[in-house]
This record gives C-alpha cells, structure tokens and sequence, in this order.
C-alpha cells in the first residue's frame, strides 16, 4: 500500500512544477516508507507522485510506472488482487510486461479496455493514470471506499492525494471547516461523500471516476452497491447457497493472502474474523499470526472468546492492552491522521493494534470488516426488522417488547422497558415505508449532540443532512426490499465514510500496515446483495446463511455468541483520571469561543457533569468526543496550518 | 424540591441555565431531552438527592418524564417513607 499525489493543469497556460509536486509527498510517508518517486510530464501538464511500501514485486514495483511506449503513466494506492490471471490475459492481448507489480497491469488494462478497464480490477484501489495521447488524467476509487482519495481546485490546477494533509503544503491559506459536514457528522458520524470536513476539499465517492480533459471535470458511478426488485432473488436450496458463499469466501481469501511478504489477521473473537481466520488456516499453509485488542475495561473486553479462537486454530497471537490512559494520550494523533472528527473513540486502539502489527515485522493483515454490511449482521437490522414488525400493528404490546432480545440493558422490568420502548423506538412508526426508517433512531439519537453547536454555527446551516441524503439515492432505492435498504444506506454512510476510513485505512497507514478485506470482495458483496434477504436474517437470527456456510469451520461458542459491537471507552477514557492538558486547554472557554463551531456554556456544563462521572448516556460521550476532534482539527489543521505544513512526515503531532 | 430538579435537568441535561428552556410540564422524551440511557441519569440523581429508592415497577413515564411528574413521584414515595 502506498501514498499518491499529484497536480493536474486545468489551462493549457498552466504549468506543472517538479518542486510543487514533491512538496506533497513529505506529508506521505508513513503511507510509503520504502521509496517516493515523482513524474513530470514533457510538456508540464500533469505531475505524479508516489511513496512506496512495498508488497508485490519488491525490486520492480516502483512508481510512477508507464506502458511500453511511456505514453500511459500511473501512480496507485492499493492491491489488484487478480493481477495474476489478468496479467495472462494482456499478455496474450500482446502486452509487454516489465516487472510482475500488480501496478503495471493497471497501464495495460487502461490500454486494453479504456476507462472500463476498472471493471476488470478486484481489489481495493486509488489510482491516478495519465494518458498523454488523448491528455486526460482519470483518478478511480475502489468500489467500497477502501482506499482514499481526496482532492481540490486551486485556480488553474486540480490537487490530489491520499490524505488531505498532502494537499495543504499548496494551498495558498488554510482550509475552513464547512458547517455541513459538522451537521452531517453529527448525524452519521462522518461528512458524506464527496465531502470531507474542510469546504472546498473533496473526496472521489467509492465506485466512482474522474476524468479530467480539456480543463474539465468529468464525474461518473462504475459501480455501486445495488440489489435486486423483490422476487428476483437467487434459487436454490439453503445448502446449495450455502456452499456457494463458502467459495466465493474463500476464493476471496485466498488471493487476498497474494504477497511477497508475511501475511497476518486482526482476530476480536467475533464471528467475522473469526470465519475470517478459519478460512485462512483451511486455504493456506504459511505460519498465520493473528493481532488482538483486550480492553482495562470488562465490559468491552473480548479477550475470553479470542482466547477460544486461538486454541481452536492454533494460531499465533499477540495482543494489546487498551488502558484508558492510553486513549486520551493518543487521540491527538487519532484525529490527525483521521483528519475529521468524529464521535467515537474506537479508532485510537485501531491504530495502536496496526503499531503492534508493525512492530511484529508484519505489513499487511486481513480483517473480518463488511461482513456485517455484505451479510446482514447489525443488531441496527434487527432493530429495523421489529420496528417495521411493530408498524403493521402499532397498538400492540408485545411487539415492542421485542427490541428487549436486542439490547439486554432494556431488560430492568416489564413496565418500564414497555413504557420507555414505546417512546423511544417509536420514531416514524407512523410511516414505516419512509426511505431512512431503519436508521431513524440512530439519527435522531446523534442529532441531538447538535444541542452543542453555537449560534454562528447553528446560523450557517442551510438544509438538513437527512434531507440531503434522502435525495442522493439511486432510483431503484424504493424499490427494494426493506432489509436491503438499511444495508444500502449502512455501506453508504458509515461503512463507506467512516468504518473504513477513520477507523480502517487510516489507522492502519498511520503505522504503515495495510489492511485487506476479503468481505469487501466485490463478488461477495454482488453474490449476497441477490440473497433474499430472510437468508441473511432469519426471523431474528442474524447472517443467517453465512453461519450455515461456516458451521463446520467454528466452535459452536463463536456460531451462537451475541454480537458484540466494538466499542472503546469514550468519557471514561478522558476523565477517569485527570485529563491530559490538551483536553482542558481545547475545551476551555476562550478556545471554544475563539474557534466558534460551539456553545461555550454548554459544552462547560457537559464538561462538568463529565468530571463528576455522571455522564452515562450516548448523547453526552458522543458529543463531548465530537466537540473535542472538531477542535483537534481545527488545532492541527486551521491553527497550526504552516506548522504543520512545515513538520509534515518528520514527527507525529504532539500537544 | 422543584428547583433542585430543575436544576438539575437544566445544567445537566439541557446544558443550560436559561430558566425558559425548560417547562415544567414538558416531556423529556417527546423532547428529546433523554435518550434510552438518559432515564438512568435521573433515576440515579433522585435517589441520590432526595433518599429514596425508585422500584422497577415505578420506572415509568407517568412518574419520571416532566419535572411535574417528578415532584409528584418524589412527594409521593417521601409520605410513605416518613
């Protein structure tokens, strides 16, 4: 995996310098600590840049690389994991090949197939290629947003690069953190894309191309998730679809264990990495290494089932020990890699466990992420599935009484839980049909953190983010099924421009670990989106058929065990002890008033109620870490802008 | 009694010391002053301040959810237990 960047002349006037080029790779370095490399073009219509961990072909993958002819140039982030059989193919199309990268098979794809040449990758990509024949640049991003790629309009040149903090040493002034992705942050707990927190900062979506010609920016969809009108779902028997997902899985699995290098496994003892891990021991016979997180925190700790699953397997494991401590001290770094904010704090340990993948001399593991996505996994799902049950009969009183199976805290006594359900679950019931009726009370749980938004924040906000989004939807949306329209909008939100991103590539870069996801495999995802959807929940059972494909693979604990979301500790992780300096200092009064995105008497009551210990509820965790990395970033990337510019790649932040 | 309550819910749920934010009548959970966690808050700061003890059969709307209906339940359980 890799760090790219670059600029392109949006005038024929415009020129290319080396020098700009180069000033945006320093910032990328830990993406590619291997090598770096840089293109210019003859006549200074485009530049490339790349830094380079190395994965495939270690001595003759270095980028940018060209076509026979040196007239297609490209610089990639990411794995094509079918390089092999589509290398043979081109070769017999009559391509020559120079080196065996899976990145020159990207130039001669392009050559062979034009802009579909991306229909032909699996993997997880973002790519820039240069055509100096017809003078086009296209930038393409894998399908499922695995990889990023961000990007801005500077005058007369296009800028872009992995992470937005290559993009600041050639902007002219520093960004500015646009309210409507706050408001979409505080709401689905990541701005959408193409949105990214700063305004005029954008990122391609997943499954999307750009094609820059002619000064021109050209934006089209080759890929997105999409599912079937009911009734046109797959035949067959339980088993026969059974058998089907378990080779697809572990086809996906195994070209994804494709490197020159060791290979690991993130294992949190769910079942998801763990199918995960029992699919690579069955499909391989190298030594695996599995990583784990356990928590000071009981509550969240999964160590127990981890500990079930390397028995099991027989694997290799080493773990971390998240202390509270350790997430306040590390969540600066947390948001300055993320470069967003955010509401949770489950990334920081992300990031400690990629140090201790490195840190073992592995760079690359597999996860179990998207499982849950691709396979109808959510307890959010189930919510959905018995909310809509309730709506056909609203007066009933039992159908609530339901959601207590999903959330056991529920379960205090009959009246109260019936009471409080009634009120609380109720949302929408009047319209259950209604496009976000599964993610209703999610939305409406997080919006209320907006209670801490100042005036002037408050006065810049122009539409609703729910709104927005109900308006961005494909046309076959109402079309399908219930079910599959909660997991459309769950890839689409927080999987896509969040799991994947803050928690995901971020976390994994920041120490030079790259991550792969065999449930993301395109086929899997296309192969699942035609179950019908009883096959991924059978009444309440959640993910359904993929159990049955793995039930001779995994003990019965890990088959049966109620899903455990991962969760780091939030408030507690700050104020258990005495809070780092940073947290008093950006969450003082003066810097609230000064940076402006919040009410500075509100956030000082929250901050108060925190210090005594009695803030329980979501709201309050996932507001104070909100308000807390939009100031971090405000800091990191407003504030400090030169300073950071000036420390780019040669220390992490401190403050 | 009210306006320890009020108080309470206004610095700590509302955020605020605006005394209009809040009506006594209002529902915290029509309002979306609570969420499906924040009813532990209030259980655990009345049994806190005013000494009683809320049993699960009493964890209900009728008795929790506006500060009239918390005052009246805090009365209420304050006469039996004297």
């Amino acid at each position: 995996m890799c760090g790219i960047t670059g600029i392109a002349a949006l005038s024929m006037q415009t020129k290319i310098s080396e020098h700009d080029v180069c000033s945006m790779l320093p910032a990328l370095r830990h993406r590619g600590p291997d090598d770096s490399g840089v293109y210019l073009d003859p006549y200074q219509r485009i530049g490339l840049g790349h830094t380079r961990l190395s994965i495939i072909d270690l001595a003759g993958g270095a980028q940018p690389m060209h076509n026979e002819d040196k007239t297609v140039w490209v610089t990639f982030n990411g794995e094509i994991f079918n390089y092999i059989e589509l290398r043979k193919t081109l070769l017999k199309e009559g391509h020559c090949f120079h080196s065996h990268s899976d990145t020159e098979v990207i130039v001669h794809a392009y050559e062979q197939y034009g802009d579909d040449f991306v229909q032909h990758l699996n993997g997880q990509f973002a790519i820039a290629l240069w055509d100096g024949n017809r003078q086009r640049l296209l930038l393409v991003r894998d399908r499922v947003g695995i990889l990023p790629l961000f990007y801005t309009r500077q005058g007369e040149r296009l800028l872009f690069a992995s992470e937005i903090k290559a993009l600041l040493p050639q902007l002219s002034e520093a960004p500015r953190i646009s309210p409507a992705a706050l408001d979409q942050t505080f709401t689905f707990w990541a701005p959408r894309s193409p949105n990214t927190l700063f305004e005029n900062i954008f990122q391609l979506s997943p499954g999307h191309m750009l094609v820059v010609e002619k000064g021109q920016l050209r934006e089209s969809t080759y890929w997105d998730w999409c599912f079937p009108e009911q009734s046109d779902y797959h035949q067959g028997s339980d088993s026969e679809l059974a058998e089907q997902l378990y080779d697809l899985l572990a086809d996906a699995t195994s070209i994804r264990l494709r490197a020159d290098v060791p290979v690991g496994a993130y294992l949190s003892g769910g079942l998801d990495s763990s199918a995960l891990v029992a699919l690579i021991r069955r499909h391989s016979d190298a030594p695996l290494k599995t990583f784990s997180i356990g928590f000071e925190d009981q509550s969240l700790d999964e160590s127990v089932f981890q500990k079930q699953m390397i028995d099991h397997l027989g694997v290799e494991n080493s773990r971390i020990l998240c202390q509270n401590s350790d997430i306040a001290e590390n969540f600066p770094a947390t948001i300055f890699h993320a470069e967003t904010a955010i509401l949770r704090t489950a990334p920081t340990p992300m990031r400690q466990l990629s140090g201790l993948v490195r840190a073992s001399g592995y760079k690359v593991v597999l996860t179990g992420e998207g499982a849950d996505e691709a396979l109808g996994g959510y307890d959010l799902f189930k919510e959905a599935k018995i909310r809509q049950f309730w709506a056909r009969q609203p007066q009933s009183e039992w159908r609530p009484l339901l959601l207590k199976k999903l959330y056991p805290y529920l379960e205090t006594s009959g009246a109260q839980a019936k009471a409080y359900l009634r009120n609380y679950y109720s949302i929408g019931l009047d319209n259950p049909n209604q496009f976000g009726f599964s993610h209703l009370t999610r939305w409406f749980t997080t919006a209320q953190c907006k209670v801490f938004f100042s005036q002037e924040l408050n006065a810049a906000l122009r539409d609703d983010a729910v709104t927005r989004l109900s308006e961005q939807l494909p046309t076959a949306f109402g079309n399908w099924h219930s079910f599959n329209r909660a997991q459309y909008l769950e890839a689409k939100t927080l999987m896509g421009d969040y799991l994947l991103c803050s928690q995901g590539d971020r976390m994994l870069m920041a120490n030079s670990v790259e991550g792969r996801f065999p449930f993301l495999d395109h086929r899997v995802i296309e192969f699942a989106n035609r179950l019908n959807p009883r096959l991924k929940m059978r009444v309440l059972n959640e993910k359904y058929l993929f159990k049955q494909a793995m039930k001779n693979q995994l003990p019965r604990q890990i088959l049966e065990r109620h899903k455990q979301p991962y969760r780091a500790p939030d408030i507690p992780a700050f104020f258990s002890t005495n809070p780092p300096a940073y947290v008093d200092d950006l969450l003082s009064e003066e810097k609230l008033k000064r940076y402006g995105y919040f009410d500075a008497q509100k956030v000082g009551f929250l901050l108060k109620k925190a210090r005594r210990g009695s803030s329980i509820a979501y709201k309050d965790n996932m507001a104070l870490v909100g308000v807390l990395s939009t100031q971090l970033c405000h800091y990191f990337f407003i504030e400090q802008f030169s300073q950071t510019i000036r420390e780019a790649g040669t220390t992490y932040p401190s403050i | 009694m009210k306006n320890t309550i009020r108080q309470y819910i206004l610095s700590n749920l509302l955020f605020t010391d605006d005394e209009s934010a809040l009506q006594d009548s209002e529902s915290f959970l029509d309002g979306g002053i609570i969420d499906s966690t924040g009813v532990m808050e209030i259980i655990l700061f009345i049994e806190d301040t005013f000494g009683i003890k809320v049993n699960d059969d009493e964890m209900l709307p009728v008795n929790l959810d506006s500060v009239d209906n918390l005052v009246a339940f805090i009365t209420r359980k304050q006469l039996i237990a004297a």
